[in-house]
């Protein structure tokens, strides 16, 4: 059975820009956006983690560079252990990451789900469209800009929108759920009730 | 005398004659879903059709989607506990101790060993409540009505169970971070042990309804078969992986909450159709049977929660009401939430439907910065555009029960 410090060896061996990651349970590395394919083909193909168990992104917030990384976690079946694979979109503002669906047909919705959740482009993915929120859906919703109630928006469909005359609204937060926010100091991440319900006419604060 | 027509040739010469365009058969678009009782919620499937052949399948999924994952990030990890029984609905015990172990792996914290034995017996209850569920809904869907109530009456004793231990039949929130809600009632595990013995043969007279029943091999005998590579490629998990021969059991492979003291076999299949599935539940439901058995019998006594997780599992409510110091800690755990280290881990359970995983990540406090749910019924459901293509559309039906999926747990 491969320790983790042989993965490790064997990773950064193949792969000196590879660099190992802080992490709590199984080896993990941060890999520049470029390598990553390549280091995810020789993680399946030599060390055996032939499962890709998940792809999803992390927003570290609007005010952080580089502001989103990209994880993935695989499985080996043989070895029974796992492995994590980071890497930091080059572009804060336009976020993209090659695809892994060429080496995993399941990566497909993963990054479907990554694109439509946080907005993050695969480039080279046969069918990026958003799958969990309808097509025409503008935002992302989980980006940290992003206000939990939501924001208005038009319905999918314009026939509903002209019966029911009204759009997609945000969710009235006065008197709950009593919500955390994360973050310093403490008495801020005090769980309370919010008014979240923001929009262009009326705005945040 | 001898005739130069038989049907045979007449189809053939059909499918082999240069037609001019006009007479190529159209293909039809068909939307199956999200209202559709054998979609099992709110799946919708786009088809395209040529006859009833299918020629092309998009699942449509996001329906129930409720964002959880947002949710999560905006409240402390206590307050976190009753979204995960909206996971997979029909197994919330089971993702109850999926979550609350992922968090105790963030914060390091090793739970005593009647929790454990407790989180384990509900798991497996779960479980056996969750495939019952299954393989009712799968009878109905290839024309067997009495399987299903079958199944709904052990469930419903299971059910009994559930709210005689936690108080709610459906959505349990039972575990805690370090801990449990409430230790297990007087006399209840008993009354586990009583279940198991009358279940069992019980559960082989429903399979016995199944196993052998001529309608129900022609439905799901070689339809829907994933390859070993394919149930790999996809991500799939639980009874949709090792009915394709893949022996993946993470209870076996990488046991937490004690798994390794229990002895269970791991059933797997050889062909990886909609037969083997079945057969890898229903055997299943015998193996989490045998581990009920087990786990009763050698029921640890002792604590039922982390004492030395003052600043994580809230201290007993007569504590409270009579010490000061208690009284201030619970507030603060209310308040605040659970404090953890910063830090990621990312946890996977063997849940009914498969593997469900929670990455975490923390920068210390309460809340969590980041909290991803991996749910086996989304991946277990993108194979779908693969396996539908070539099948009636009556297999359809067939396939989708087999895959026995949750849309909650999808959609999240």
């Amino acid at each position: 059975m491969t320790t983790d410090v042989e993965i490790t060896t064997a990773v950064s061996q193949q792969f000196p820009s590879a660099k190992p990651r802080a992490s709590l349970d199984c080896p993990a590395f941060d890999v520049p956006a470029g390598d990553v394919i390549a280091v995810l083909e020789l993680l399946r193909d030599k060390q055996a983690y032939d499962f890709l168990m998940d792809v999803t992104a992390i927003d570290w917030s609007a005010e952080k560079s580089p502001r989103f990384t990209v994880v993935w976690h695989l499985y080996s079946s043989t070895k029974h252990t796992y492995v994590r694979l980071a890497a930091d979109c080059t572009s804060d503002s336009e976020p993209a990451m090659p695809t892994a669906s060429g080496l995993w047909s399941g990566a497909d919705w993963h990054e479907r789900e990554t694109y439509d959740m946080l907005g993050i482009k695969f480039t080279g993915h046969p069918d990026l469209r958003r799958i969990l929120m309808w097509d025409a859906y503008p935002y992302f919703p989980l980006r940290k800009d992003f206000p939990l109630a939501g924001l208005p928006t038009e319905l999918s469909d314009a026939d509903i929108t002209e019966e029911i005359k009204t759009g997609v609204i945000s969710a009235p937060m006065v008197g709950g759920p009593f919500v955390a926010t994360p973050g310093e100091p403490m008495s801020e991440a005090e769980p309370r009730a919010k008014d979240e319900a923001w929009s262009e006419q009326r705005p945040k604060g | 005398m001898p005739t130069d027509f038989s049907y045979p040739d007449a189809a053939a010469k059909a499918a082999n004659a240069s037609l001019p365009k006009e007479y190529d058969a159209e293909k039809m678009s068909l939307s199956m879903g999200p209202s559709h009782p054998s979609t099992h919620g709110v799946l919708r499937i786009q088809f395209e059709l040529d006859g009833e052949v299918v020629t092309k399948a998009d699942p449509v999924v996001g329906y129930l989607h409720r964002g959880d994952e947002k949710i999560a990030e905006n409240m402390t990890y206590n307050q976190f506990v009753p979204y995960t029984d909206r996971l997979d609905y029909l197994a919330p015990l089971a993702n109850n101790m999926a979550y609350a172990i992922a968090v105790e792996r963030l914060a390091k914290l090793e739970v005593p060993a009647r929790c454990q034995a407790i989180r384990v017996i509900t798991a497996e209850m779960a479980r056996v409540s969750a495939h019952l569920m299954g393989l009712g809904a799968y009878g109905i869907d290839v024309g067997a009505w009495t399987v299903f109530m079958y199944c709904f009456e052990e469930r419903e004793k299971l059910y009994k169970l559930f709210e005689e231990l936690t108080g709610a039949r459906f959505t349990t929130s039972y575990s805690r971070i370090g801990g449990l809600q409430r230790d297990v009632p007087e006399g209840w595990v008993q009354k586990v042990d009583a279940f198991c013995d009358q279940f069992l043969p019980i559960l082989e007279e429903i399979l016995g309804l199944l196993s052998r029943n001529k309608i129900f091999l022609d439905r799901t005998v070689d339809v829907g078969v994933i390859s070993h590579a394919d149930a790999i490629g996809y991500g799939l998990s639980g009874p949709n992986l090792r009915g394709s021969g893949v022996a993946n059991d993470l209870r076996k492979d990488r046991p937490y909450s004690g798994y390794e003291q229990y002895e269970f076999d791991v059933p797997v299949g050889s062909k990886g159709d909609c037969y083997d599935r079945y057969l890898c539940r229903g055997e299943e439901m015998k193996q989490s049977v045998r581990i009920l058995k087990q786990a009763v019998a050698k029921f640890p006594g002792g604590d039922w929660y982390a004492k030395d997780a003052r600043k994580i599992f809230a201290p007993p409510k007569d504590k409270i009401l009579t010490s000061m110091e208690e009284l201030i800690n619970n507030f603060m755990i209310v308040t605040e939430g659970p404090q953890m280290p910063a830090g990621e881990v990312y946890f996977e359970a063997e849940n009914p439907k498969g593997v469900l995983g929670f990455y975490i990540v923390s920068k210390g406090g309460g809340v969590p910065w980041r909290l991803k749910i991996r749910s086996p019924s989304f991946c277990n459901l993108s194979i779908l555009p693969k396996l539908c293509v070539g099948n009636m559309v009556s297999d359809v039906v067939s396939i989708l029960g087999s895959l026995d999926f949750v849309m909650g747990e999808c959609d999240r």
